[in-house]
């Protein structure tokens, strides 16, 4: 028989919570990407401002968990939870400061005529707003194994990474009149890339929560 | 790549020695089991806490230490306890001597009618302390030991029942203390207890750690989390025997713990 309900709720709303914040987080890093491809300045400019909303849900998230330890004493799982979700919630938010950063980039490129049709970089976003997905699925359904397999997938990333940088160095050396529009889409392809890097520490604290160890997965090439 | 991260030292809370233990131990109330089969080690100068619902046996349990349990007729127990590896049930065994080595502090203070140095001189007298000086010497030590001695120091010839709720439950200790005890064993020392009272004493219990080895028995869950260095979760069968679940370092058993049984209690999933 279930005793702690209330709380058993409450810790269930915070879940729900985490979920709308991933959301918003997803949708930012799509939309930046979005904004990349068809320049335009008006989602950019959205995209920055929306991203206060993203910052103001983690300080709901984060003084709700504060209050739930502070007032219901959590053990065992249950502190785990709190514990992961305090963890993820961090995490989330620097997704979306990158999501942010990329819309500056879009701004500082403005009207400028493009460098090269864009593949790679939105294959960045794709693959890592994918596997932001499926973490908060695992961390939604308390599964590790799950968790511990989308945090391999960082590699995907990496390597994409790493084409986008040879293929952007190669038009710099054949054309010096490209290297800033080359080097603003590198910052965009890093930005992408510590964000795959983010979801791996998510990975992380999702098998904590789940195992109760904490375990240090794949770390990433950069 | 996947590495394990150890950072704390979760495992051994505990170095010391064995000091108590329980080997395959049942205990029977006439034809009630109330306890079934329990192995366990109770590591010295160190704080071990026993939970579990009501009605499990911790106290039971608890009292088989000082052979408590001898004073309920129909008790028949099975098994060995041992203090220092001597079985505290063989029939050699002098219970007035074992009840000074392993001393017991009750869920109410129950101060005898009388002073509060007469309180804390009363085991020693009795086991032949007669020296008024020497006397003096052992409740002074014992009351500062119980963290109670700036607080009566002048008014050790007041009745000991006037003394607050939590200032009794330290002078309970003191006396316990005042006999020299190996062992101590607590059963439910702050449920009568206001929450500051409660916490001294959990403090007090932390520094007595250091020379004594501590047995205590908890409805509270988080006093057990806060206190120990082991913890016992204890629960019934369908015949309403009392079994050890689950028994680990404390920081392991409440972030951490291995039997379904034990997370889903200290979780409040089933009570």
């Amino acid at each position: 028989m279930e005793i702690r309900t209330a709380f058993h709720k409450k810790l269930r709303q915070i879940q729900g919570e985490i979920l709308a914040m991933g959301n918003m987080v997803e949708k930012a890093i799509e939309q930046s990407i979005e904004a990349l491809k068809n320049r335009n300045l008006d989602m950019a400019n959205r995209i920055i401002t929306d991203d206060r909303n993203i910052n103001r849900k983690r300080y709901e998230i984060e003084e709700r968990c504060i209050q739930l330890i502070a007032t219901q004493q959590p053990m065992a799982s249950d502190l785990r939870n709190i514990i992961c979700i305090l963890n993820i919630i961090t995490e989330l938010e620097r997704i979306g400061d990158y999501a942010e950063g990329i819309a500056k980039i879009v701004l500082m490129i403005g009207d400028e005529p493009p460098l090269k049709p864009l593949i790679d970089i939105p294959r960045m976003a794709e693959k890592t707003v994918d596997m932001l997905h499926r973490s908060l699925d695992a961390l939604g359904n308390h599964n590790a194994e799950a968790a511990r397999q989308i945090a391999t997938e960082d590699n995907e990333v990496d390597d994409l990474y790493d084409q986008v940088f040879r293929e952007l160095l190669s038009f710099m050396i054949e054309d010096p009149k490209t290297i800033t529009r080359a080097t603003r889409l590198i910052w965009v392809a890093h930005n992408l890339e510590r964000s795959a890097d983010r979801v791996t520490n998510i990975c992380e604290r999702v098998v904590f929560f789940v195992t109760g160890k904490m375990e240090e997965i794949g770390a990433s090439k950069y | 790549m996947n590495i394990n991260l150890e950072l704390t030292d979760k495992k051994a809370p505990v170095s010391g020695e064995v000091r108590m233990s329980t080997k395959n131990l049942s205990l029977y109330y006439g034809d009630f089991q109330a306890l079934r089969d329990i192995t366990l080690n109770i590591p010295e100068n160190a704080i071990t806490a026993v939970i579990g619902p009501s009605g499990c046996g911790k106290s039971t349990f608890l009292r088989l230490f000082n052979r408590m349990n001898d004073l309920i007729t129909g008790v028949k127990v099975d098994g060995r306890v041992e203090l220092d590896g001597i079985n505290i049930y063989d029939r050699d065994i002098d219970v007035v001597e074992l009840r000074k080595k392993v001393g017991m502090v009750f869920q109410k203070p129950n101060p005898f009618p009388m002073s509060v140095f007469e309180n804390v001189a009363f085991g020693p007298r009795r086991h032949g302390r007669k020296n008024r000086m020497e006397l003096e010497d052992v409740v002074e030590k014992s009351l500062k030991q119980a963290a109670l001695w700036d607080e009566v120091k002048d008014k050790l010839g007041q009745s000991a029942l006037a003394l607050s709720g939590g200032q009794q439950q330290r002078l309970c200790i003191a006396r316990v203390l005042a006999v020299e005890p190996e062992v101590i064993l607590m059963d439910e020392p702050c449920s009568a207890l206001d929450p500051i009272a409660t916490l001294r004493i959990e403090d007090l219990m932390k520094s007595l750690a250091e020379n004594y080895t501590i047995v205590i028995v908890t409805h509270n869950m988080q006093q057990a989390a806060r206190v120990s260095d082991m913890s016992a979760f204890f629960m019934m069968e369908e015949d309403r025997a009392g079994i050890l679940v689950e028994y680990g370092p404390t920081a392991e058993l409440f972030t951490n713990p291995k039997d379904k049984r034990t997370e889903d209690y200290i979780t409040g999933r089933f009570g």
